[in-house]
C-alpha cells in the first residue's frame, strides 16, 4: 500500500518504538502534523520553543536510555533546534531531530523559511541527512536511529523537504542495516584487557575516573563490581555522577574544577588512573601538564578519537565500556584470591585518602539568618524519593547540586556538561517527566537560566507534567559573578539581575503553584509543601546572594591548587 | 611533519564539506586536497596533504574515521606512496627567454600546451618536489599564473585498495 512520505515517517518512528515526540508545527511540517492528527500510537508534546523541544527529547533520552525525538519546521524552527542539538552532541546523547525543509525545487532559492540546516548542523551532529526521494525515507530513518544509538551515541538530524512528505511510496522498513563506512567497535581487545588487569593490580595507588560513558553505556553495574572487588576508589565527572553510588565508602565524589579536595588530591597522587568512558575535559584536568603526574593511564572508551586527544595514555582499550569492564571483572574473578589480597594491599592508600577526606570534607557554613543553597540541595535529597530524577541548569546551582545532592543511581542527573547550556534544566526535566509520569522529577535552576526557558511552564501545565521547579534565587548570574569577585576585582559587570521577579505570580499566571522561602527555617516546609502539591510547582529560595561554589580550581591551574576558602 | 592521507568516502552529497569542515573546525592544516570518483562510482577518493606532530596526525586519522561517510583512511608515511601532481604554468616568454623556457620544459619532460608571442603555458607532471624544482627555475623568468592540482597518491607494491 502506498503512503505519503509524512505517513512513512510516522510508521518509521513506530517501528523504532518511539511513543513520545516533542515538536512544533509550521509550514514545512504541516503534512507530518496532518498525519499525526489521526496517528494514535505517538504522543506529541508541544513545547513553547523548539530549543526546549530538543532539550526535552534530550532529557527523555538521558532518563530512559532510548533515542529522543524532536520535530521542527524549516528556517527559524530548525535554527532554534541548534543549541539543543549541540548540547546533546557534546554529551553524546542519542537524538533524532526531524526538520521540515522547503520543497526540493526551491532549495537554494532563498525561499520563505529556508535555511541550510544540514550545513549549519554538520559540526554539531553525529551525522545528518537530507532526504531527496520519498523512497529513501525508511532507509534513512533506519540509519538515523542506528547511528544515533550505536557506538558513541549522538544526535542525528533528518531534513525532510515538503514535497518528499507529500509524495507517496510503498513502506518497507529494513530489519537491519549495514553501513560499510560505520562499524563501531563493541568488544575490547582481549589481550589489552588482560594487560589492563595486570597493570591495574600492580598499582599501589589506583583511582578509577568515571565519565558519562558509563551512564550512557549502562555499565554502572560492571563498574561497581570491578571497583568493589578490587577495592579501588572511584571519582566521577559531572556526566558520570550516579554511575557509582556517592554514599559508597569507595566514592571520592566529583573531581575537577569544583570537585572535592580528596578526589583532586587522589588523582594528583595516584600511580594508576583508569579512565572509563571519560574524555579528559579541561574542566576535569585543570592544567594538563600537571594532571595525574605520577600515574600510568589506562583509558577505555568506545570512541577511539577520545583516546590520546588530551593526555598521554599507557594502555588504550577501544570498546563499549560495559563489555570491557565485564571482561576485566571476569579476569579478576578468575583469580579470586589475588583480588582479595590486592584489596587488602590498598589499605595504606585508602588511609591516605581518608586523611584528605577528614581534612577537607565537602562543606559549607550554615546560617540561621539566610538560606544557604547547599542546605537546600541537601534537604531536597533528604525529602525526595530515592529514585527522583534531577535536571539542572548551568551555573552555581548546578555545581552545588553535583556537590551536595549525592547521586546513587545512573540516569538520575540530567545536566548539560559539555556545552554548558543555560536554559536546559526545565525542558530536560519536562522530557524526563514525560517518560516517567509517576516518578518525582525536579528541575534545579538558578534565576538566570530559569528565565531562558521559563515559557515551558505552559507545556508542563498543559500536559499535566508535575515537574517540581527549584529556583535558587540570588538575583545574580552567580557563576560569572563568582569569577568577577575572584578574578576581576568584584567588578560585577552585567551580572546583577536587578529586576526582582515575582516567580510565585509567574507560576500562577501559567496555572501552576508557587511557593517561596526566604529564611532557613522555611526551607524544609517549602519543599514538603511543593512535593505534596499535585502538578507543576515552582519553589523559590532566596539564597545568600554572594555564596560561592568551593572548592575551586582556577581555570588553567593544577588540580592540587584548589581554592578552598575565599 | 608532512603527511599524505588518502581517504575513501561514500560518493555522496556534502562529503567534501564534512571533511573540510572537520579540518577547519578542529584547527588542522590542509596543504592540498584533491578529490574525484574512483573506479567504483559509489566511492570517491581524496588525497589530503597535511602537517602536524604525531599526536595531531593521529587525531586527524581518528577524526576522519569517525565521520560516518568515511570508509577508509590511509596515512602514507614517507616512501610508502607514489605521489604525482600536475601544474599548469603560464610564463612570460619573450626574446631570449623563449629558448630558456623551452630548455627547462625539455629537461623536466613537461609540455607546452599553449603559446602566444609573449607567453608559454606549460603542463608539468611529477612528484611535488619536481614541480617545486621547475617552478624555482621558471619564477625568475616571469611567472604569470600557476595552477596546481595538489598531489594524488597511490601505495607502492601489488596491493590495491578497492575502488
Amino acid at each position: 500500500m502506498k503512503m505519503t512520505g509524512a505517513r512513512i515517517l510516522l510508521e518509521c518512528l513506530k517501528k523504532e518504538g518511539v511513543d513520545t515526540v516533542f515538536g512544533y508545527p509550521g509550514g514545512t511540517v504541516i503534512n507530518i502534523y496532518d498525519e499525526l492528527f489521526s496517528f494514535k500510537e505517538i504522543r506529541h508534546i508541544l513545547p513553547r520553543h523548539e530549543q526546549a523541544g530538543v532539550h526535552a527529547a534530550d532529557g527523555f533520552a538521558r532518563a530512559t536510555g532510548r533515542v529522543g525525538v524532536a520535530i521542527a519546521t524549516s528556517g527559524p524552527g530548525a535554527t532554534n533546534t541548534v543549541t539543543g542539538i549541540a548540547t546533546a552532541y557534546m554529551d553524546s546523547i542519542p537524538l533524532v531531530v526531524i526538520t521540515g525543509q522547503v520543497p526540493t525545487a526551491l532549495i537554494g532559492n532563498d525561499a520563505f523559511q529556508e535555511v541550510d540546516i544540514i550545513g549549519i548542523t554538520r559540526p554539531c551532529t553525529k551525522h545528518n541527512f537530507l532526504v531527496k526521494d520519498v523512497k529513501d525515507i525508511a532507509t534513512i530513518m533506519k540509519k538515523a536511529f542506528y547511528i544515533a544509538r550505536s557506538g558513541r551515541p549522538g544526535p542525528v538530524l533528518v531534513d525532510l523537504p515538503k514535497d518528499v512528505q507529500i509524495a507517496t511510496a510503498e513502506f518497507h522498513y529494513p530489519d537491519s542495516i549495514d553501513l560499510r563506512s560505520y562499524k563501531p567497535t563493541v568488544e575490547g581487545h582481549p589481550k589489552q584487557i588482560e594487560k589492563a588487569v595486570s597493570m591495574l593490580m600492580s598499582a599501589k595507588k589506583p583511582v578509577i575516573y568515571v565519565g558519562g560513558g558509563v551512564v550512557s553505556g549502562d555499565a554502572s553495574g560492571e563498574l561497581c563490581g570491578l571497583a568493589r572487588t578490587l577495592g579501588i576508589p572511584v571519582t566521577t565527572t559531572l556526566m558520570g555522577l550516579g554511575a557509582f553510588p556517592e554514599d559508597d565508602p569507595l566514592s571520592l565524589n566529583l573531581l575537577g574544577m569544583h570537585g572535592t579536595y580528596y578526589a583532586n588530591m587522589a588523582v594528583t597522587h595516584c600511580d594508576m588512573l583508569v579512565a572509563v568512558g571519560a574524555r579528559f575535559d579541561d574542566r576535569v584536568t585543570g592544567k594538563i601538564a600537571t594532571f595525574a603526574p605520577h600515574a600510568k593511564i589506562i583509558h577505555m572508551d568506545v570512541d577511539p578519537s577520545s583516546i590520546r586527544k588530551n593526555v598521554r595514555v599507557d594502555l588504550p582499550i577501544v570498546g563499549q565500556v560495559k563489555d570491557v569492564l565485564a571482561r576485566m571483572l571476569k579476569v579478576v574473578e578468575e583469580n579470586g584470591d589475588k583480588a582479595a589480597e590486592y584489596r587488602t594491599s590498598l589499605g595504606p592508600w585508602l588511609a591516605e585518602i581518608e586523611g584528605w577526606k577528614q581534612k577537607h570534607p565537602m562543606s559549607y557554613k550554615q546560617s540561621t539568618s539566610v538560606i544557604k543553597p547547599q542546605h537546600v540541595i541537601q534537604k531536597l535529597r533528604e525529602l525526595s524519593d530515592s529514585d527522583a530524577i534531577v535536571a539542572t541548569d548551568v551555573g552555581q546551582h548546578q555545581m552545588w547540586t553535583a556537590q551536595f545532592f549525592g547521586f546513587r543511581e545512573p540516569r538520575t542527573l540530567l545536566s548539560s556538561g559539555g556545552l554548558g547550556t543555560m536554559g536546559y534544566g526545565l525542558p530536560a526535566a519536562m522530557g524526563a517527566q514525560a517518560a516517567f509520569p509517576k516518578r518525582q522529577v525536579m528541575a534545579i535552576c538558578g534565576d538566570g537560566g530559569f528565565q531562558m526557558n521559563m515559557q515551558e511552564i505552559a507545556t508542563l501545565v498543559q500536559n499535566r507534567l508535575p515537574v517540581k521547579i527549584v529556583i535558587l534565587n540570588n538575583n545574580f548570574l552567580g557563576m560569572v559573578r563568582q569569577w568577577q569577585e575572584l578574578f576581576f576585582d568584584k567588578r560585577y559587570s552585567q551580572t546583577c539581575m536587578e529586576l526582582p521577579i515575582d516567580f510565585i505570580k509567574l507560576a500562577e499566571a501559567f496555572g501552576a503553584a508557587g511557593f517561596q522561602a526566604t529564611k532557613p527555617d522555611e526551607v524544609e516546609s517549602t519543599i514538603r509543601k511543593a512535593f505534596d502539591t499535585p502538578g507543576p510547582v515552582i519553589m523559590e529560595f532566596k539564597i545568600a546572594r554572594e555564596e560561592k561554589v568551593l572548592p575551586m580550581v582556577p581555570a588553567g591551574a593544577s588540580l592540587n591548587e584548589m581554592v578552598l576558602n575565599a | 611533519m608532512r603527511h599524505t592521507i588518502t581517504v575513501l568516502v561514500e560518493n555522496e552529497f556534502g562529503v567534501l564539506s564534512r571533511v573540510a569542515g572537520l579540518f577547519s573546525g578542529r584547527g588542522f592544516n590542509i596543504d592540498s586536497l584533491s578529490v574525484a570518483p574512483t573506479n567504483d562510482e559509489t566511492i570517491s577518493r581524496m588525497t589530503i596533504v597535511t602537517r602536524g606532530d604525531d599526536q595531531i596526525l593521529e587525531q586527524i586519522s581518528k577524526q576522519l574515521n569517525k565521520l560516518i561517510d568515511v570508509i577508509k583512511v590511509i596515512d602514507f608515511t614517507d616512501g610508502e606512496a607514489i605521489e604525482r601532481e600536475m601544474a599548469l604554468i603560464k610564463v612570460t616568454a619573450e626574446d631570449d627567454n623563449r629558448a630558456e623556457v623551452l630548455r627547462i620544459v625539455d629537461i623536466f619532460r613537461a609540455k607546452i600546451i599553449d603559446v602566444t608571442s609573449k607567453s608559454f603555458t606549460i603542463e608539468a607532471t611529477g612528484a611535488p618536489a619536481k614541480i617545486e624544482a621547475i617552478l624555482e627555475l621558471l619564477r625568475p623568468l616571469g611567472l604569470k599564473e600557476l595552477v596546481r592540482t595538489g598531489p594524488a597518491a597511490i601505495g607502492r607494491g601489488a596491493k590495491g585498495w578497492k575502488g
